[in-house]
């Protein structure tokens, strides 16, 4: 009974951490507009907390350079599982307009496993919130196959 | 018999009432910051989901304290439920707290140890002002025990308001809220990330959260003897002291330690010994 209401519980409690790559800023304040009482997501249960420990989703926004890629990793590394990722804006998923760059690596999945792709330059605070909650089903769906 | 149902009673009640005064706590403060907030029960999925979480610390220590803490928090309930002495009850509080502190400081992480050092420095604020409302007690009952409390006939607020005051600094430090709230917060970031709980992780943290409601339902407890004679009055004053709390914290900025100390200590303490020398002397 306890162990169906800590699956149950999992949905209900995401805590996100956001992890700024080198967006030009235009997502990030997107994800924080989710916070604002207009969207509300604390309704959701949704806390954005400031420490990858205690953090369930992983925003990133922006493109990964050679720079900040191991930064990336690290604060992936410290998540406990289970976890999930979602790149936010076009940068996030593949590089957007700077794809081409000498220092771009490109997108989030280039160094850590994503879940979950949130388009948009910049992603709309609804389809962050859409992200998020599709985020979820995805990580208890992995939940069921570790068993 | 009766002593070991009451402790029962208490065991239970601590999280259960401290859940649903956590959740209730979002609720209205999203209400004042016109939002809608999460459900009543939403400390209980956090808490749930904390636990399902992967165990992950930093050095092993931190697994010994958070089991100490909520272990002292959850005895130091079940004492005043048991209508036991209030000065073991504060003992048995103090050791929880301290071992809260030890296992943040058993992380290398500058927030942790700063976050602990804060937490120290509130435990040394409001710690005298609790044991000073327990002499104020003695005073007017004769005895230290809870049990004394409940056989006066007038309610004790009119003999210690000014204790009543005092008491509210240390409820307002130990329930985490504005000004005092630098060691760590409920809300989003602080320049600490998360103060003393930014090393515990996955079910420690939940362990920690446990012992966090067994505290909160303890420090409203004692807010509670001091109306015995009238359930109804009693429920009354601790929801306006507890309306109050999240009025302050909703309205109040994070203050200093160096703050906190010069007005726990001058006027959380001064208060408490003038209602002293007026129950001695009267």
């Amino acid at each position: 009974m306890f162990g169906s209401f800590i699956k149950k519980s999992r949905a209900k409690s995401p805590w996100i951490m956001h992890f700024d790559c080198g967006s030009c800023n235009g997502c990030d304040i997107e994800v924080l507009a989710c916070l604002t009482p207009l969207y509300d997501v604390e309704r959701f249960g949704i806390i954005n907390v400031g420490n990858p420990k205690h953090a369930d989703v992983l925003l990133v926004t922006g493109t990964v350079n050679h720079r900040n890629k191991k930064v990336l990793k690290n604060i992936y590394d410290q998540m406990p599982e289970p976890k999930a990722v979602i790149a936010i804006g076009a940068c996030g998923l593949t590089g957007g307009v700077f794809r081409e760059a000498y220092n771009v690596v490109g997108g989030v999945d280039k160094v850590i496993p994503v879940d979950v792709y949130v388009p948009g330059c910049p992603a709309k605070p609804e389809a962050i919130i859409d992200g998020v909650v599709a985020g979820l089903a995805k990580f208890a769906q992995k939940v069921e196959e570790a068993g | 018999m009766d002593t070991l149902i009451l402790v029962i009673i208490g065991l239970v009640a601590g999280p259960v009432l401290g859940g649903l005064i956590a959740g209730l706590d979002r609720r209205v403060t999203a209400w004042f910051q016109s939002r809608q907030g999460p459900p009543i029960t939403q400390a209980f999925y956090d808490v749930a989901k904390l636990f399902g979480k992967e165990k992950m610390v930093v050095n092993q220590w931190q697994i010994l304290c958070s089991w100490v803490y909520v272990i002292a928090a959850a005895t130091s309930l079940a004492l005043f439920f048991a209508q036991s002495d209030l000065l073991l009850i504060f003992f048995v509080q103090a050791v929880g707290a301290v071992f809260m502190v030890m296992g943040a400081m058993a992380a290398k992480s500058p927030y942790s140890q700063v976050g602990a050092q804060r937490e120290l420095l509130q435990v040394l604020a409001y710690e005298p002002v609790l044991i000073l409302v327990f002499v104020g007690f003695y005073l007017v009952t004769g005895s230290f025990s809870v049990s004394a409390v409940w056989q006066v006939d007038q309610p004790l607020l009119a003999k210690m308001p000014l204790m009543y005051l005092a008491l509210g600094y240390a409820l307002t430090i130990k329930l985490r809220k504005s000004p005092f709230d630098f060691s760590t917060s409920h809300h989003g970031h602080q320049e600490l990330v998360k103060g003393v709980l930014t090393e515990y992780s996955g079910p420690y943290l939940g362990l920690i959260e446990v012992a966090h409601w067994y505290e909160t339902v303890l420090v409203l407890g004692l807010c509670a003897l001091f109306w015995t004679t009238n359930v109804a009055w009693m429920i009354v004053l601790i929801g306006c002291t507890y309306l109050l709390e999240i009025l302050v914290d909703n309205t109040m900025a994070r203050m200093t330690w160096r703050w906190m100390l010069k007005r726990v200590w001058l006027l959380g303490i001064g208060l408490s010994v003038v209602n002293l020398i007026w129950l001695y002397a009267g």
